[in-house]
């Protein structure tokens, strides 16, 4: 407990992150640990390199997109509290938090988790995804093991089930939809962040 | 309904009659023959004597004791199985009672009926049972194990069945044994603490047969079913043990701690060792799979002599057999049906379909004769202790696990959930029969568990196995969803994998997606480049889930499209080309370009097709199946174009042509064959492979480019004909179509064998 106090008061705003993400103050500790140990240089923050470092993160086929989304708005530099609101969209749901009415939807909210989900999908973020992002997504995550022709025709395939309205292209709506029968509190939850 | 009824007295006295002979078997003198009587006695000089009167040459002679035993086994099957029909016939009744108790009230029956015809009466031997009877019903469960909720749910599985059998066992057995103490009379005194214990190792066992004969009918969602069964198969594990455990302590007389350490560590060996042969003898039958594809008629006969080996290699060691087998089927499910035909892999579905669902059936009526049978000492105390032990330690055990496992589960066990899982703790056969294999010089108080077992065997299959229906709609418990697969789904899934993944190295956690990340590498790395033949190895997992979506939908369509409307051929095409030639309009420039290629290159692979039947080999599909995959993608594009093939429309005369040939159905192929004499259906065109190496081929006319689809398809087609051909497929070209768009026209098919010259003829003769 001693120490969890200590690493607590090295971060700025801390109560405010509590408040925000939801995360316990232990957990805040230890990401904070995390984040120190990340940042090799002791820079303060975090940049792309320390992420390509992580020996796990770049056998991932989809390693670029995960920092992309992290360094969401092309800067360079990230600190630690947008480090942790990011990965508060990782926090199970809290099925038992009371809905006060006026208030946002917490992060780790199944509709946040979709948009950030989505995201990572959209990389030019123009509210769709595009027969060629979906492409990519599906290039990267097959990793050279399939012809372009078989890649083409699962990109087709895919966004004619999902697409609605018949624009080509996969909105955000027809990306929920698409998911409104799985799980996405178990496939987009970290029990470790709970 | 008379007719019902009728028919059931029928099969009920055939049963009987059928029955008498396998009653009369033990021990009865062999029936006299109607051949003149050899001498009985061996030792008589064997002079024949040279005066014996001629007898006349028997035309007819009836001997049955040469095929008793196998014609009595076979009547019997044959009436289970007319039995099984009956049932299924009577409407209402299949959705009250579930199938187990019909079988088992069969069973009585025709019990009851013997007995009263003063017949010995067939027992279920536990050999036949443990050997012949139980394992296809396991294999069946193992093979087609739905693997990923298994796998996600493996740790409450767990808990249940190793956790849950014991507290049942140690609860219900210390506390019969209170209750025998306390009633202290006589029947009940010689039930010590040990022979309890084995009772209740032995009744407390939830068994898979009786929970998948039941559960199968209510269909609820897919966690509850999973770990209710899963409990149940994994279990046998644990009663195994516990069975060999305090038997052997029973006979022993007394317990030391070393001993109670040994079972913990036998426990282990036996579980672990299961999986283990369980697991090597998968690998072998993948490895063997990989050489099979010349003699694909045998496939399936490895798939259950491998697996059945394990069963016994397993019960050799008296290591769990069941256990074994799951393991078997689980380890060796990938890659086999990734090397088989697809018309293996049916015939093993259909084999393993058809096996359990006998054995389940014989072991019903076999448990109903067997409890008319067997000498019972029934005691009401210690009968409804076990009933009342079985259910109260069932709910608490459940209850108690649920509350320590929730902590560790993402998706929660509700109240309803656990209600389910308690209620759905069945007992059945396994646990007759190992009370059965208890020796009676050992355990003197046999009879007494035996009808005890039984009772609470009855009390669960009747009671519980027919509430479980109404309570289950009382509860409103989710039911299994029509679980269409959609290729969104899977991407997104994988996609959402990686991520987290990713993001649990970011935050330095290691959990177990990354052990199943590691795993799902070390397979693809490795096992799978050894164990699948070909180009499989390569293929990851969303591509196999892709061709296996489209190879639903293909068949989908065919076979709607052979069962469709019959509508005259000519007449309706004009109109249908009117129809259609609103909607060609939008197919783009590209689009076309793109189909032209694809049937310029299949076409110009014609060869002769071997039609030869030979006992290894149904057909010649060796190269076909490597093609599959890029013939069902193309296939995919022209369906996106959705526009153009519905116009290929063949002229009447056209139907004296040879038959469309039988399309290749092996590995993932469409089934479809088209009548000759066939009006218009849908139309079945399924663009056959184009290998890579398809030569280029010459440019189409340019005029066909202004003409409408249809008529440009007859005429790429034409050209195609004309532009010479290369070894390579017959192509079947035949494009599969969405069946609610309700395609009419004709589809294209390709001559028969041996009419590579006549191609020309016919297709210029497409040109509508």
């Amino acid at each position: 407990m001693g120490s969890t106090s200590s690493t607590l008061s090295k971060i700025p705003n801390a109560d405010e992150l509590i408040q925000e993400t939801g995360f316990t103050s232990a957990h805040l500790a230890r990401l904070f640990e995390r984040f120190e140990a990340l940042d090799k240089d002791k820079k303060g923050y975090l940049s792309p390199q320390d992420f390509e470092a992580i020996k796990e993160l770049a056998l991932n086929p989809i390693c670029d997109r995960i920092i992309g989304a992290f360094f969401s708005s092309g800067q360079e530099m990230l600190d630690f509290s947008s480090f942790v609101r990011i990965l508060a969209h990782f926090r199970p749901i809290d099925n038992n938090r009371t809905k006060e009415p006026n208030s946002p939807d917490p992060i780790n909210s199944r509709i946040n988790k979709l948009k950030f989900a989505f995201q990572l999908y959209d990389q030019d973020k123009d509210g769709k995804i595009s027969r060629n992002e979906l492409l990519q997504v599906l290039r990267a995550m097959l990793e050279k093991q399939v012809t372009e022709e078989q890649l083409e025709s699962i990109a087709d395939r895919t966004i004619q089930e999902a697409d609605l309205d018949r624009d080509d292209a996969i909105s955000f709506e027809e990306f929920r939809k698409s998911l409104e029968k799985v799980n996405i509190d178990h496939k987009m939850s970290i029990r470790f962040l709970r | 309904m008379g007719m019902n009824w009728l028919l059931w007295s029928v099969l009920l006295v055939f049963l009987v009659f059928g029955s008498v002979p396998v009653g009369s078997d033990a021990g009865s003198d062999p029936d006299p023959d109607l051949h003149p009587d050899p001498p009985r006695d061996p030792h008589t000089p064997q002079h024949t004597p040279p005066h014996t009167p001629r007898r006349t040459f028997p035309v007819l002679t009836v001997q049955f004791q040469t095929v008793r035993k196998p014609f009595e086994s076979a009547l019997w099957i044959l009436l289970a199985s007319l039995l099984k029909l009956g049932f299924h016939i009577i409407p209402r009744f299949s959705s009250v009672v579930p199938e187990s108790c019909v079988l088992i009230m069969v069973g009585l029956l025709v019990g009851a009926l013997i007995k009263l015809l003063g017949e010995t009466l067939p027992v279920l031997d536990t050999q036949l049972f443990f050997l012949v009877l139980l394992p296809p019903i396991i294999l069946d469960a193992g093979y087609f194990l739905p693997i990923r909720p298994f796998g996600e749910n493996l740790g409450t599985i767990l808990v249940f069945a190793v956790v849950g059998t014991l507290w049942n066992s140690f609860f219900m057995g210390v506390v019969l044994y209170g209750v025998c103490l306390l009633e202290g009379s006589s029947q009940l005194a010689g039930v010590d603490l040990l022979a309890c214990l084995l009772f209740s190792s032995i009744a407390s066992a939830v068994d898979p047969v009786a929970v998948l004969a039941v559960f199968e009918e209510i269909h609820i969602h897919e966690l509850l079913h999973i770990l209710v069964f899963g409990e149940s198969l994994l279990n046998d594990a644990v009663t195994v043990v516990l069975y060999h455990l305090f038997e052997e302590f029973a006979m022993m007389g007394e317990v030391t701690l070393v001993d109670v350490f040994l079972g913990v560590l036998c426990f282990f060996v036996v579980a672990l060792g299961g999986v283990l042969v369980g697991a090597v003898y998968g690998l072998l039958a993948a490895i063997t799979s990989r050489f099979t594809s010349h003699t694909r008629v045998i496939e399936p006969l490895f798939v259950f002599l491998y697996s059945y080996m394990a069963y016994l290699s397993a019960e050799v060691f008296h290591l769990s057999g069941i256990m074994a087998l799951i393991a078997c089927g689980v380890v060796m499910r990938p890659y086999v049906e990734a090397n088989i035909s697809h018309k293996s892999y049916t015939t093993i579905k259909y084999f393993l379909k058809m096996w359990s669902s006998l054995s389940e059936t014989l072991i019903f009526i076999f448990l109903g004769v067997s409890t008319v049978a067997g000498p019972h000492t029934w005691n009401w105390t210690f009968v409804s202790a076990t009933i009342v032990l079985c259910l109260l330690s069932r709910v608490l055990g459940v209850a108690g696990l649920t509350f320590f496992i929730n902590k560790f589960r993402m998706v929660k066990l509700t109240g309803k959930d656990q209600f389910i899982v308690a209620y759905g703790g069945l007992r059945g056969a396994i646990a007759f029969s190992l009370a059965f294999l208890l020796s009676a010089e050992h355990f003197p108080m046999k009879n007494l568990f035996l009808t005890a077992i039984i009772t609470v065997v009855f009390f669960t299959v009747f009671v519980q196995g027919m509430t479980i229906r109404p309570l289950v709609d009382l509860l409103a418990v989710k039911k299994k969803k029509e679980t269409k697969f959609t290729i969104n789904e899977e991407i997104h899934t994988q996609f959402l994998e990686h991520v987290l993944v990713g993001i649990e190295g970011v935050c330095g956690h290691y959990g177990h997606r990354h052990w199943k990340d590691k795993l799902g590498r070390l397979n693809a790395s490795y096992l799978r480049r050894w164990l699948i033949v070909g180009e499989r190895s390569q293929e990851p997992q969303l591509i196999s889930f892709y061709n296996r979506l489209e190879l639903e939908q293909a068949l989908l369509v065919a076979e709607s499209g052979t069962a469709g409307r019959l509508t005259p051929a000519l007449p309706s095409s004009a109109s249908l080309l009117a129809e259609k030639q609103k909607s060609v309009m939008n197919v783009s420039k590209e689009r076309e370009q793109r189909i032209r290629k694809i049937l310029r290159a299949n076409l110009q692979k014609t060869s002769q097709r071997l039609r030869s039947y030979s006992r290894h080999a149904l057909f010649l599909e060796e190269e076909e199946e490597d093609d599959w995959n890029e013939m069902k993608l193309q296939k995919q594009r022209l369906e996106m174009g959705r526009r153009m093939s519905h116009y290929l429309t063949v002229p009447a005369n056209w139907q004296e042509s040879p038959p469309l040939r039988r399309a290749k159905t092996e590995s993932g192929n469409q089934v479809k064959e088209s009548r000759p004499s066939a009006a218009v259906s849908v139309p079945i065109v399924s663009v056959e492979s184009v290998p890579p190496s398809a030569p280029a081929d010459s440019g189409m006319s340019p005029d066909k480019t202004a003409d409408s689809p249809p008529q440009t398809v007859g005429g790429a087609l034409k050209s195609l004909a004309g532009s010479g051909r290369g070894k390579g497929r017959k192509p079947s070209v035949t494009f599969a179509l969405d069946v609610d768009e309700q395609k009419l026209p004709r589809c294209l098919s390709d001559p028969g064998p041996n009419k590579i010259d006549e191609e020309d003829e016919e297709h210029r003769e497409w040109e509508v």
